[in-house]
Protein backbone atom coordinates (compact mmCIF):
# COMPACT_ATOMS: atom_id res chain seq x y z
CA UNK A 1 0.00 0.00 0.00
CA UNK A 2 1.16 3.45 -0.81
CA UNK A 3 0.65 4.63 2.78
CA UNK A 4 2.99 2.01 4.13
CA UNK A 5 5.64 2.85 1.56
CA UNK A 6 5.37 6.50 2.56
CA UNK A 7 5.77 5.70 6.24
CA UNK A 8 8.79 3.53 5.59
CA UNK A 9 10.33 6.17 3.41
CA UNK A 10 9.96 8.65 6.23
CA UNK A 11 11.57 6.28 8.71
CA UNK A 12 14.48 5.65 6.40
CA UNK A 13 15.04 9.37 6.18
CA UNK A 14 15.04 9.64 9.98
CA UNK A 15 17.44 6.76 10.43
CA UNK A 16 19.74 8.24 7.80
CA UNK A 17 20.02 11.56 9.56
CA UNK A 18 20.48 9.87 12.93
CA UNK A 19 23.23 7.82 11.40
CA UNK A 20 24.93 10.94 10.12
CA UNK A 21 24.92 12.43 13.61
CA UNK A 22 26.23 9.23 15.17
CA UNK A 23 28.93 8.92 12.55
CA UNK A 24 30.06 12.51 13.06
CA UNK A 25 30.13 12.05 16.83
CA UNK A 26 32.13 8.89 16.37
CA UNK A 27 34.73 10.67 14.26
CA UNK A 28 34.96 13.57 16.66
CA UNK A 29 35.34 11.23 19.61
CA UNK A 30 38.05 9.30 17.79
CA UNK A 31 40.15 12.39 17.30
CA UNK A 32 39.48 13.47 20.89
CA UNK A 33 40.77 10.18 22.26
CA UNK A 34 44.08 10.71 20.56
CA UNK A 35 44.27 14.25 21.88
CA UNK A 36 43.31 13.22 25.38
CA UNK A 37 45.91 10.49 25.38
CA UNK A 38 48.55 12.95 24.27
CA UNK A 39 47.64 15.20 27.17
CA UNK A 40 47.80 12.31 29.59
CA UNK A 41 51.25 11.55 28.26
CA UNK A 42 52.33 15.18 28.44
CA UNK A 43 51.25 15.45 32.06
CA UNK A 44 53.18 12.38 33.10
CA UNK A 45 56.68 13.87 33.57
CA UNK A 46 55.35 16.35 36.11
CA UNK A 47 53.36 13.82 38.09
CA UNK A 48 56.29 11.43 38.14
CA UNK A 49 58.66 14.15 39.28
CA UNK A 50 56.36 15.45 41.98
CA UNK A 51 55.74 11.94 43.29
CA UNK A 52 59.46 11.40 43.50
CA UNK A 53 60.05 14.71 45.25
CA UNK A 54 57.23 14.04 47.66
CA UNK A 55 58.65 10.64 48.48
CA UNK A 56 62.04 12.17 49.21
CA UNK A 57 60.45 14.88 51.27
CA UNK A 58 58.16 12.65 53.30
CA UNK A 59 61.05 10.53 54.44
CA UNK A 60 62.80 13.69 55.67
CA UNK A 61 60.02 15.82 57.09
CA UNK A 62 58.00 15.13 60.17
CA UNK A 63 54.79 13.53 59.04
CA UNK A 64 52.31 15.52 61.06
CA UNK A 65 51.07 17.55 58.15
CA UNK A 66 47.27 17.57 58.29
CA UNK A 67 47.09 16.39 54.71
CA UNK A 68 49.11 13.29 55.56
CA UNK A 69 47.70 12.12 58.87
CA UNK A 70 44.63 9.92 58.99
CA UNK A 71 42.02 11.43 61.30
CA UNK A 72 41.09 9.41 64.33
CA UNK A 73 37.42 10.21 63.98
CA UNK A 74 36.06 10.42 60.50
CA UNK A 75 32.68 12.04 60.64
CA UNK A 76 32.30 13.26 57.10
CA UNK A 77 33.91 11.91 54.01
CA UNK A 78 34.12 13.83 50.77
CA UNK A 79 33.54 12.09 47.48
CA UNK A 80 34.60 13.68 44.22
CA UNK A 81 32.76 12.18 41.27
CA UNK A 82 33.93 12.84 37.74
CA UNK A 83 31.33 12.56 35.00
CA UNK A 84 30.93 14.07 31.57
CA UNK A 85 29.10 17.19 30.47
CA UNK A 86 27.45 15.62 27.46
CA UNK A 87 25.63 12.37 27.11
CA UNK A 88 25.76 9.93 24.18
CA UNK A 89 28.69 8.23 25.82
CA UNK A 90 27.24 4.80 26.41
CA UNK A 91 27.48 3.57 29.96
CA UNK A 92 30.27 5.98 30.88
CA UNK A 93 28.27 8.14 33.28
CA UNK A 94 26.11 5.31 34.55
CA UNK A 95 29.22 3.37 35.52
CA UNK A 96 30.88 6.32 37.22
CA UNK A 97 27.71 7.12 39.16
CA UNK A 98 27.28 3.49 40.13
CA UNK A 99 30.86 3.37 41.45
CA UNK A 100 30.25 6.50 43.49
CA UNK A 101 26.96 5.12 44.84
CA UNK A 102 28.76 1.99 45.94
CA UNK A 103 31.44 4.04 47.64
CA UNK A 104 28.84 6.22 49.35
CA UNK A 105 26.97 3.16 50.57
CA UNK A 106 30.19 1.70 51.93
CA UNK A 107 31.09 4.96 53.69
CA UNK A 108 27.62 5.26 55.17
CA UNK A 109 27.74 1.72 56.49
CA UNK A 110 30.90 2.77 58.34
CA UNK A 111 28.83 5.49 59.99
CA UNK A 112 30.27 8.39 57.99
CA UNK A 113 28.38 11.23 56.45
CA UNK A 114 29.10 11.92 52.85
CA UNK A 115 29.70 15.24 51.15
CA UNK A 116 29.43 15.03 47.40
CA UNK A 117 31.53 16.98 44.96
CA UNK A 118 30.63 16.52 41.34
CA UNK A 119 32.41 17.37 38.11
CA UNK A 120 30.34 17.29 34.95
CA UNK A 121 26.78 18.13 34.03
CA UNK A 122 25.59 14.54 33.92
CA UNK A 123 26.54 13.75 37.49
CA UNK A 124 25.20 17.06 38.74
CA UNK A 125 21.93 16.42 36.97
CA UNK A 126 21.67 12.94 38.40
CA UNK A 127 21.90 14.13 41.97
CA UNK A 128 19.84 17.24 41.49
CA UNK A 129 17.04 15.19 39.96
CA UNK A 130 17.04 13.00 43.05
CA UNK A 131 17.10 16.00 45.35
CA UNK A 132 20.34 14.95 46.94
CA UNK A 133 22.64 17.52 48.27
CA UNK A 134 25.79 18.28 46.33
CA UNK A 135 28.41 20.20 48.26
CA UNK A 136 29.91 21.70 45.12
CA UNK A 137 29.92 21.04 41.43
CA UNK A 138 31.95 22.11 38.46
CA UNK A 139 30.89 21.83 34.84
CA UNK A 140 32.00 22.78 31.39
CA UNK A 141 35.40 21.18 31.02
CA UNK A 142 34.89 17.44 31.11
CA UNK A 143 36.21 16.90 27.60
CA UNK A 144 39.15 19.25 27.79
CA UNK A 145 40.16 19.71 31.40
CA UNK A 146 42.97 22.16 32.02
CA UNK A 147 45.14 22.31 35.08
CA UNK A 148 43.38 25.49 36.13
CA UNK A 149 40.14 23.50 36.30
CA UNK A 150 41.79 20.82 38.39
CA UNK A 151 43.19 23.51 40.66
CA UNK A 152 39.74 25.03 41.20
CA UNK A 153 38.38 21.67 42.22
CA UNK A 154 41.43 20.80 44.29
CA UNK A 155 41.52 24.08 46.18
CA UNK A 156 37.89 23.69 47.23
CA UNK A 157 38.49 20.12 48.35
CA UNK A 158 41.62 20.98 50.27
CA UNK A 159 39.79 23.82 51.98
CA UNK A 160 37.03 21.44 53.07
CA UNK A 161 39.57 18.90 54.19
CA UNK A 162 41.55 21.42 56.21
CA UNK A 163 38.37 22.80 57.77
CA UNK A 164 37.44 19.32 58.96
CA UNK A 165 40.77 18.99 60.68
CA UNK A 166 40.52 22.13 62.82
CA UNK A 167 37.18 21.10 64.32
CA UNK A 168 38.89 18.27 66.12
CA UNK A 169 36.19 15.69 66.62
CA UNK A 170 33.72 17.95 68.40
CA UNK A 171 32.27 19.88 65.52
CA UNK A 172 28.62 19.80 64.71
CA UNK A 173 27.78 18.60 61.24
CA UNK A 174 26.23 21.90 60.13
CA UNK A 175 28.94 23.93 61.72
CA UNK A 176 31.60 23.49 59.09
CA UNK A 177 31.25 21.85 55.76
CA UNK A 178 34.58 20.20 56.30
CA UNK A 179 35.50 16.63 55.59
CA UNK A 180 37.94 14.25 57.22
CA UNK A 181 38.82 12.19 54.24
CA UNK A 182 38.55 12.50 50.50
CA UNK A 183 37.84 9.97 47.82
CA UNK A 184 37.84 10.35 44.09
CA UNK A 185 35.70 8.39 41.65
CA UNK A 186 37.02 8.57 38.14
CA UNK A 187 37.11 6.43 35.05
CA UNK A 188 40.40 4.84 34.29
CA UNK A 189 41.38 4.57 30.67
CA UNK A 190 42.77 1.07 30.33
CA UNK A 191 42.52 0.71 26.60
CA UNK A 192 40.29 1.79 23.75
CA UNK A 193 37.93 -1.02 24.61
CA UNK A 194 38.14 -1.02 28.39
CA UNK A 195 37.53 1.82 30.78
CA UNK A 196 36.56 1.20 34.35
CA UNK A 197 35.13 3.51 36.96
CA UNK A 198 37.10 3.35 40.15
CA UNK A 199 37.05 4.86 43.59
CA UNK A 200 40.38 5.82 45.10
CA UNK A 201 41.33 7.53 48.34
CA UNK A 202 42.69 11.03 47.73
CA UNK A 203 43.36 12.41 51.18
CA UNK A 204 44.91 11.85 53.62
CA UNK A 205 47.72 11.41 51.16
CA UNK A 206 49.42 8.09 51.20
CA UNK A 207 53.01 8.66 50.34
CA UNK A 208 55.18 5.80 49.43
CA UNK A 209 58.38 6.73 51.17
CA UNK A 210 61.08 6.03 48.72
CA UNK A 211 61.94 2.39 48.83
CA UNK A 212 65.61 1.57 48.67
CA UNK A 213 66.59 2.47 45.17
CA UNK A 214 68.97 0.40 43.17
CA UNK A 215 71.70 2.83 44.13
CA UNK A 216 71.05 1.98 47.77
CA UNK A 217 71.44 5.31 49.50
CA UNK A 218 68.88 8.05 49.44
CA UNK A 219 70.39 11.36 48.49
CA UNK A 220 70.76 13.61 51.51
CA UNK A 221 68.69 16.53 50.36
CA UNK A 222 69.08 20.07 51.50
CA UNK A 223 65.85 21.98 51.80
CA UNK A 224 65.00 25.55 51.00
CA UNK A 225 62.99 26.50 53.08
CA UNK A 226 62.89 23.67 55.60
CA UNK A 227 61.30 20.33 54.89
CA UNK A 228 58.04 20.87 56.75
CA UNK A 229 57.35 24.14 55.04
CA UNK A 230 58.15 22.61 51.70
CA UNK A 231 55.77 19.76 52.41
CA UNK A 232 53.03 22.26 53.25
CA UNK A 233 53.51 23.90 49.89
CA UNK A 234 53.95 20.72 47.95
CA UNK A 235 51.09 18.55 49.18
CA UNK A 236 48.27 20.72 47.80
CA UNK A 237 50.07 20.78 44.47
CA UNK A 238 50.37 17.03 44.60
CA UNK A 239 46.64 16.66 45.25
CA UNK A 240 45.85 19.02 42.38
CA UNK A 241 48.07 16.94 40.16
CA UNK A 242 46.23 13.79 41.19
CA UNK A 243 42.90 15.45 40.40
CA UNK A 244 44.23 16.74 37.10
CA UNK A 245 45.42 13.25 36.16
CA UNK A 246 42.02 11.82 37.08
CA UNK A 247 40.28 14.47 34.97
CA UNK A 248 42.49 13.74 31.97
CA UNK A 249 42.05 10.02 32.32
CA UNK A 250 38.30 10.43 32.60
CA UNK A 251 38.25 12.69 29.56
CA UNK A 252 40.03 10.02 27.53
CA UNK A 253 37.60 7.41 28.84
CA UNK A 254 34.65 9.60 28.02
CA UNK A 255 35.74 9.96 24.42
CA UNK A 256 36.47 6.26 24.13
CA UNK A 257 33.05 5.41 25.54
CA UNK A 258 31.39 7.86 23.22
CA UNK A 259 33.23 6.52 20.23
CA UNK A 260 32.14 2.99 21.03
CA UNK A 261 28.54 4.00 21.69
CA UNK A 262 28.40 6.02 18.49
CA UNK A 263 30.01 3.25 16.51
CA UNK A 264 27.36 0.77 17.57
CA UNK A 265 24.69 3.39 16.97
CA UNK A 266 25.82 3.97 13.40
CA UNK A 267 26.23 0.22 12.83
CA UNK A 268 22.74 -0.27 14.13
CA UNK A 269 21.49 2.48 11.86
CA UNK A 270 23.03 0.61 8.94
CA UNK A 271 21.15 -2.53 9.89
CA UNK A 272 17.90 -0.63 10.26
CA UNK A 273 18.40 1.07 6.93
CA UNK A 274 18.91 -2.26 5.24
CA UNK A 275 15.80 -3.71 6.86
CA UNK A 276 13.58 -0.76 6.14
CA UNK A 277 14.78 -0.53 2.56
CA UNK A 278 13.88 -4.19 2.05
CA UNK A 279 10.52 -3.73 3.71
CA UNK A 280 9.85 -0.69 1.62
CA UNK A 281 10.79 -2.45 -1.58
CA UNK A 282 8.61 -5.41 -0.83
CA UNK A 283 5.73 -3.16 0.18
CA UNK A 284 6.10 -1.27 -3.07
CA UNK A 285 6.31 -4.52 -4.98
CA UNK A 286 3.22 -5.80 -3.17
CA UNK A 287 1.34 -2.64 -3.99
CA UNK A 288 2.26 -2.90 -7.68
CA UNK A 289 1.36 -6.58 -7.77
CA UNK A 290 -1.94 -5.83 -6.13
CA UNK A 291 -2.70 -3.05 -8.57
CA UNK A 292 -1.88 -5.28 -11.52
CA UNK A 293 -4.02 -8.08 -10.22
CA UNK A 294 -6.81 -5.61 -9.60
CA UNK A 295 -6.56 -4.33 -13.15
CA UNK A 296 -6.32 -7.82 -14.60
CA UNK A 297 -9.18 -8.96 -12.39
CA UNK A 298 -11.20 -5.94 -13.44
CA UNK A 299 -10.42 -6.47 -17.11
CA UNK A 300 -11.30 -10.14 -16.84
CA UNK A 301 -14.53 -9.29 -15.10
CA UNK A 302 -15.37 -6.75 -17.82
CA UNK A 303 -14.45 -9.23 -20.53
CA UNK A 304 -16.53 -11.91 -18.84
CA UNK A 305 -19.43 -9.47 -18.46
CA UNK A 306 -19.08 -8.40 -22.13
CA UNK A 307 -19.11 -11.99 -23.43
CA UNK A 308 -22.11 -12.78 -21.33
CA UNK A 309 -24.22 -10.01 -22.77
CA UNK B 1 81.36 13.99 36.83
CA UNK B 2 79.91 15.25 33.68
CA UNK B 3 80.50 18.95 33.25
CA UNK B 4 77.09 19.36 31.75
CA UNK B 5 74.01 19.83 33.82
CA UNK B 6 70.92 17.91 32.85
CA UNK B 7 67.97 20.26 33.17
CA UNK B 8 64.30 19.52 32.88
CA UNK B 9 61.66 22.20 33.03
CA UNK B 10 58.35 20.47 33.60
CA UNK B 11 54.97 22.14 33.74
CA UNK B 12 51.87 20.30 34.80
CA UNK B 13 50.39 20.10 31.35
CA UNK B 14 53.58 19.33 29.47
CA UNK B 15 57.32 19.02 29.60
CA UNK B 16 58.56 22.45 28.61
CA UNK B 17 62.21 21.89 28.02
CA UNK B 18 64.83 19.25 28.66
CA UNK B 19 68.45 19.21 27.78
CA UNK B 20 72.04 19.84 28.81
CA UNK B 21 73.05 23.19 30.16
CA UNK B 22 76.01 24.81 31.88
CA UNK B 23 74.15 26.45 34.68
CA UNK B 24 70.72 27.08 36.01
CA UNK B 25 69.74 30.15 37.99
CA UNK B 26 66.55 30.30 39.99
CA UNK B 27 65.17 32.19 42.94
CA UNK B 28 63.90 30.21 45.89
CA UNK B 29 62.07 31.67 48.84
CA UNK B 30 65.44 31.96 50.57
CA UNK B 31 67.29 33.67 47.78
CA UNK B 32 68.83 33.31 44.39
CA UNK B 33 70.57 30.05 43.68
CA UNK B 34 72.88 29.12 40.87
CA UNK B 35 73.19 25.45 40.08
CA UNK B 36 76.30 24.06 38.45
CA UNK B 37 76.97 20.45 37.50
CA UNK B 38 77.55 18.28 40.55
CA UNK B 39 75.45 20.35 42.92
CA UNK B 40 74.45 18.56 46.09
CA UNK B 41 70.84 17.30 46.28
CA UNK B 42 68.39 20.05 47.11
CA UNK B 43 64.69 20.67 47.17
CA UNK B 44 63.61 24.27 46.93
CA UNK B 45 60.39 26.19 46.74
CA UNK B 46 60.61 28.87 44.10
CA UNK B 47 59.63 32.43 44.81
CA UNK B 48 56.29 33.48 43.45
CA UNK B 49 56.38 34.61 40.70
CA UNK B 50 59.89 34.08 39.53
CA UNK B 51 62.09 33.40 36.58
CA UNK B 52 64.32 30.47 35.91
CA UNK B 53 67.32 31.03 33.69
CA UNK B 54 69.03 28.19 31.93
CA UNK B 55 72.47 28.97 30.56
CA UNK B 56 73.38 26.82 27.62
CA UNK B 57 76.86 25.78 26.52
CA UNK B 58 76.98 28.17 23.58
CA UNK B 59 76.40 31.19 25.81
CA UNK B 60 72.72 31.23 24.99
CA UNK B 61 70.24 31.69 27.75
CA UNK B 62 66.71 30.46 28.13
CA UNK B 63 64.41 32.25 30.51
CA UNK B 64 61.12 30.96 31.81
CA UNK B 65 58.43 32.68 33.82
CA UNK B 66 57.47 30.17 36.44
CA UNK B 67 54.43 30.05 38.69
CA UNK B 68 53.94 27.61 41.52
CA UNK B 69 57.40 26.23 41.05
CA UNK B 70 59.71 23.78 42.74
CA UNK B 71 63.29 22.95 42.22
CA UNK B 72 64.65 19.48 42.71
CA UNK B 73 68.32 18.72 42.38
CA UNK B 74 69.58 15.18 42.55
CA UNK B 75 72.38 13.11 41.07
CA UNK B 76 70.65 13.05 37.69
CA UNK B 77 70.36 16.79 37.35
CA UNK B 78 67.92 19.57 38.00
CA UNK B 79 64.19 19.39 37.63
CA UNK B 80 62.08 22.53 37.74
CA UNK B 81 58.49 21.64 38.52
CA UNK B 82 55.95 24.33 37.86
CA UNK B 83 52.24 24.79 37.61
CA UNK B 84 53.00 26.85 34.58
CA UNK B 85 56.23 27.71 32.83
CA UNK B 86 56.27 29.96 29.82
CA UNK B 87 59.26 31.25 27.90
CA UNK B 88 59.87 34.83 28.89
CA UNK B 89 60.40 37.45 26.25
CA UNK B 90 64.16 38.03 25.90
CA UNK B 91 64.17 41.63 27.11
CA UNK B 92 61.93 41.17 30.14
CA UNK B 93 64.60 40.19 32.67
Amino acid sequence: MAGQVQALRRRIRTVKSTKKIAKAQELVATSRIAKAQERVKASRPYSEAITKVLGALASNASVDNPLLVARERVQRAGVLLITSDRGLAGAYNANAIRASEQLIAALKSEGKEVALYVVGRKGTGYYRFRNREVAASWTGFSERPSFADAKNVGDALIEAFSAGSTADGTFGPENIAGVDELHIVSTEFKSLMTQSAQAKPLAPVQVEEQAEESAGLRPAYEFEPDADELLDALLPKYLNTRIYAALLDSAASESASRRRAMKSASDNADDLLKRYTREMNSARQAAITQEISEIVGGANALAAAGSDV
Amino acid sequence: MANQLHVEVVAVEEKVWAGEAEMLVARTTEGEIGVLPGHSPLLGLLKEPSQVRVKLAGGEQLTYDVAGGFLSIDANGVTVLAESATPATPESH
